[in-house]
């Protein structure tokens, strides 16, 4: 027997400040403009999608000292455009990111709570642990934390929000106009929690939310993070996007789910891929090619060697050969606070490596970074897409997809206007929602049914929750 | 051209079920569809409907209390609340004219944070929100974050709030909230109206020559700048604040586009617009549109003696009479015409009325006061402007940071 087919999870990530999204193209539109959101949010809700995600970052990225200017730069807030984007959609999730290192439990907590109440149980919350002071610059309390103290105060962070929206249960509420009761219990909401970064305590002022508290998503790689997301995340967004990689990488977190009492589909593993549709494949790899020189141009290419190299590289040509010389090796001046940055943690090792595949295919530097900055794609005729994304799923290459259009705001109507289709003709993937909330989408066990017990990463069972 | 303003200005202040705390157990009352957005959208599209400037929409970060500085365990009344930036956020796309004036807590929350998310809030509303800022100097408030403490104060007689310790207390929140309005302010400016240029030749998407760092230093905050989000559509969103005493006058003469005062009669009014006015021009200000609108709670009836009765029932369902900060109105909606007419007279630019019970009292503003106030051809009978700043006559600001400081453009859009 074969075992039953899995039902695929998608998702569209509003491309976003990174070189994937093209802003040249004549077809592009405004970044910020809310059309933009809503046309997004309604495709995907028109093809079904699980939910749509925003990312965030809290400064605007530089290099080499100076805003760095050949991406696309600014983007809204992210709580206020998903609570306006739950006036213009009905089932679709809205998944925000929102970090644990620039924010404080009790706001962020309040603000997924009533994201949650005004869009009738479709929040989730993505974790993320940046951490650099240069961030830290645009807040009170300044970039505090030690890289290794990132998880720690994400996972207190979140135990923290857990206590918080834990503090009701539910049936609190009376609201009786007869009797004068509003409220049941005198002390609904009422919390503390002390641990070493944080000590808080009074009465959370939102009542239960629809989901109970936001789905939760983690993003971050690394030993800690997978133990984060193994232990606390309802979803984790990945890097992975390649079959193999991805199918180690799904074995690796789902088998550390057992030893915090979950069972494997308690935690949803979605890589955020990138796709190319054209009429027949060929035409596909086509257009793919040509989307990757608008993505990398010869400064483009420039600029992330600089990342590794870490000095100016503006004289250098593009078009030849990659720089002469080792990086130099210490922190990274050249570009602060950028993600590749920390995903190069040995630029030595990264350029002897990138040396030899450039020589080994002959590629000049834009080329070699257009090869080594391209994620998984799918590329192809609908078909040939659908029939990828369906194998990826079904040999346990991940749960579903994070889609990452190259296109604002038109970037995923193809997809959903051909791809969607065959998907639901292979039977796996919904037609129409079954039911209201994210989680439901999602297919992850109700959160608060009777009886059951919040669980926090400190293992204490802070709460025991008796209603929905 | 500039749109011929109206002789006053109008707000309704939203909170919960209204403001007199047995509000909740009227019969037109939704208690239990307060956490909803349907709720929320209901009462912004009747203030709509009813022609006015603005909603403000209030918040807190603890929960209500019947005691000013002091939690209580009180059942009877209501308790909970949304964050109110995502209600005016999750109404914005309902709604095409009405202002839209979340309240944000400065003491607590980041002005980086606040700052975009108004910036947002005015991208999704197309021009239409403000900021009203307020101060909590509440020791249980500042236990939900646990990073600083305040002392517990008491409130047993008025003199109480005139102690050393509080006035310390009361000057360091409001310093504190100058700054983050300054620091908010300036994150709006820090990206001027044309950067962004998606220059194709040169692959630049923006032009950082017109990106600025605000590097804003103070006692509670540094921040570098500059925002994440491009300048909103205002240019500067409208600032607001309730002042009730000297302080946060200077506060509003100042920093804000709006002060809510709460005057009892023509006479305190005059002289409250008056120290506002003199804050306003010792800030070098006086050229510039400063609204000082009175707050009054109302509750209107087509007669005085059922205005009255409905007054006395309320009351009589609460061993508190509504929070005294604002004069609370009883009576007829021609009745609270000709309060308007004399206090427009001591220099008040027009009113936030806070409704005791909703809907009843919302809908008697927009549609019994309103339609008075037309008649006496003090209010409008049609938006005349698109934005926020267009409906209080302000002009759209020129960044601060801008090469070339060009003249404010007169309408705006
Ligand atoms: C797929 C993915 C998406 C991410 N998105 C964001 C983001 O939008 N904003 C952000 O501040 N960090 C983001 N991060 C950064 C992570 O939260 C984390 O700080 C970083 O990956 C370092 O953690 P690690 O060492 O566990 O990977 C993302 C990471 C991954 C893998």
């Amino acid at each position: 027997m074969s075992k039953p087919l899995k039902q695929i999870h998608l998702a569209a990530h509003f491309p976003g400040v990174n070189n994937t999204t093209v802003w040249s193209d004549p077809a592009a539109g405004s970044q910020i403009d809310f059309s933009s959101f809503a046309h997004m949010a309604r495709t995907a809700e028109r093809a079904r999608f699980d939910f749509l995600f925003l990312a965030e970052g809290l400064r605007l990225r530089e290099q080499g000292g100076e805003i760095y200017d050949l991406d696309v730069v600014g983007r809204p807030d992210t709580f206020t455009v998903l609570a306006a984007l739950a006036a213009v959609t009905d089932r679709l999730g809205l998944a925000g990111t929102i970090n644990s290192t620039f924010n404080e439990p009790y706001e962020v907590a309040r603000q997924f709570a009533s994201l949650d109440h005004l869009s009738g149980g479709r929040a989730a919350w993505n974790v993320v642990t940046s951490w650099d002071a240069f961030t830290g610059e645009n807040f009170r309390r300044g970039g505090f934390l030690a890289r290794e103290d990132r998880y720690e105060r994400a996972r207190q962070f979140l135990d923290a929000a857990k206590v918080l929206f834990a503090s009701w249960r539910g049936d609190e509420i009376a609201a009786d106009k007869d009797s004068g009761v509003f409220l049941r219990d005198p002390d609904a909401g009422r919390f503390a929690h002390r641990v070493d970064q944080f000590d808080i305590r009074g009465r959370f002022n939102v009542p239960r939310s629809p989901q109970g508290r936001p789905v939760i998503f983690q993003a971050g790689d690394s030993e800690e993070g997978r133990e984060f997301a193994a232990s606390s995340a309802d979803a984790i967004f990945t890097r992975h996007g390649t079959l193999e990689a991805g199918r180690a990488f799904y074995a690796d977190v789902k088998g550390r789910l057992a030893k915090y009492g979950r069972a494997a589909d308690e935690l949803k593993i979605l890589p955020g891929v990138t796709f190319v549709l054209g009429d027949t494949d060929a035409e596909a790899q086509e257009q793919a090619l040509l989307i990757r020189r608008q993505q990398v141009s010869g400064q483009t290419a420039l600029k992330f060697l600089e990342h590794v190299w870490n000095r100016d590289l503006s004289g250098h040509d593009p078009d030849g050969p990659l720089p002469e010389g080792d990086p130099l090796v210490g922190e990274n001046t050249v570009a602060r606070g950028r993600a590749s940055v920390r995903m190069f943690r040995d630029p030595l090792a990264t350029a002897a490596e990138w040396r030899a595949l450039a020589e080994a295919k002959k590629l000049t530097s834009r080329e070699l970074v257009i090869e080594v900055t391209g994620r998984q794609t799918f590329i192809g005729s609908p078909s040939t897409v659908a029939a990828a994304l369906n194998e990826f799923v079904q040999t346990d290459a991940s749960d579903g997809f994070i889609l990452v259009p190259h296109l604002v705001p038109g970037g995923l109507d193809a997809f959903a206007d051909t791809v969607v289709p065959l998907l639901q003709e292979r039977g796996v993937f919904r037609t129409e929602y079954a039911g209201t909330t994210l989680r439901e989408h999602l297919g992850l066990p109700p959160f608060g049914r009777p009886g059951a017990t919040v669980r926090t990463e400190a293992g204490a069972a802070e709460r025991t929750a008796t209603a929905s | 051209m500039p749109q011929p303003q109206p002789a006053l200005h109008l707000a309704v202040a939203l909170d919960g079920a209204g403001w007199h705390p047995a509000a909740w157990r009227e019969a037109g009352a939704r208690p239990q569809d307060l956490f909803t957005a349907a709720y929320w959208a209901g009462l912004v599209a009747e203030a709509e409907h009813g022609l006015l400037d603005f909603v403000t929409i209030e918040d807190s970060l603890g929960f209500q209390s019947s005691s000013p500085f002091a939690p209580d365990r009180r059942t009877d009344q209501v308790r909970g609340r949304l964050d109110a930036v995502q209600i005016a956020a999750r109404v914005a796309p309902l709604t095409r004219h009405v202002g839209l004036v979340p309240t944000a807590v400065v003491t607590h929350t980041e002005p980086f944070h606040v700052s975009k998310a108004i910036a947002t809030l005015d991208y999704v509303s197309g021009g239409r929100a403000g900021l009203r800022v307020q101060v909590s100097v509440r020791a249980h408030e500042a236990e939900l974050f646990g990073r600083r403490a305040f002392p517990q104060l008491r409130l047993e007689n008025p003199r109480d709030l005139e102690t050393p310790e509080v006035r310390a207390l009361v000057a360091e929140a409001f310093g504190e909230a100058a700054d983050y309005v300054e620091v908010v302010r300036r994150l709006w400016d820090s990206w001027e109206d044309e950067a962004e240029i998606r220059d194709v030749a040169t692959g630049r998407f923006v032009d950082r020559t017109k990106l600025h760092y605000i590097d804003f230093e103070g006692p509670h905050f540094r921040v570098k700048g500059p925002s994440i989000t491009p300048r909103p559509p205002q240019g500067q969103p409208v600032v607001a604040a309730l002042a009730h005493r000297s302080v946060p006058f200077e506060l509003v003469g100042r920093s804000a586009d709006i002060g809510f005062v709460t005057p009892r009669d023509a006479v305190q009014a005059e002289a409250i617009t008056a120290e506002i006015r003199g804050h306003q021009a010792a800030a070098g200000r006086a050229a510039e549109t400063v609204h000082i609108l009175a707050d009054l709670l109302v509750l209107l009836d087509d007669s005085e003696a059922k205005a009255a009765d409905r007054r006395a029932r309320l009351d009589a369902r609460s061993d508190a009479a509504p929070a005294g900060d604002a004069l609370a109105f009883t009576g007829t909606p021609a009745g609270l015409a000709d309060l308007f007419e004399e206090w427009l007279a001591a220099g008040i630019t027009g009113f936030r009325l806070r409704p005791a019970t909703v809907p009843h009292d919302l809908e008697q503003i927009t549609r019994r006061l309103v339609p008075e106030l037309q008649r006496r051809g003090l209010f409008r009978t049609a938006y005349e402007a698109g934005t926020l700043r267009g409906l209080l006559g302000l002009p759209r600001p020129a960044g601060r940071y801008a090469a070339s400081p060009a003249a404010p453009t007169t309408a705006a859009v």
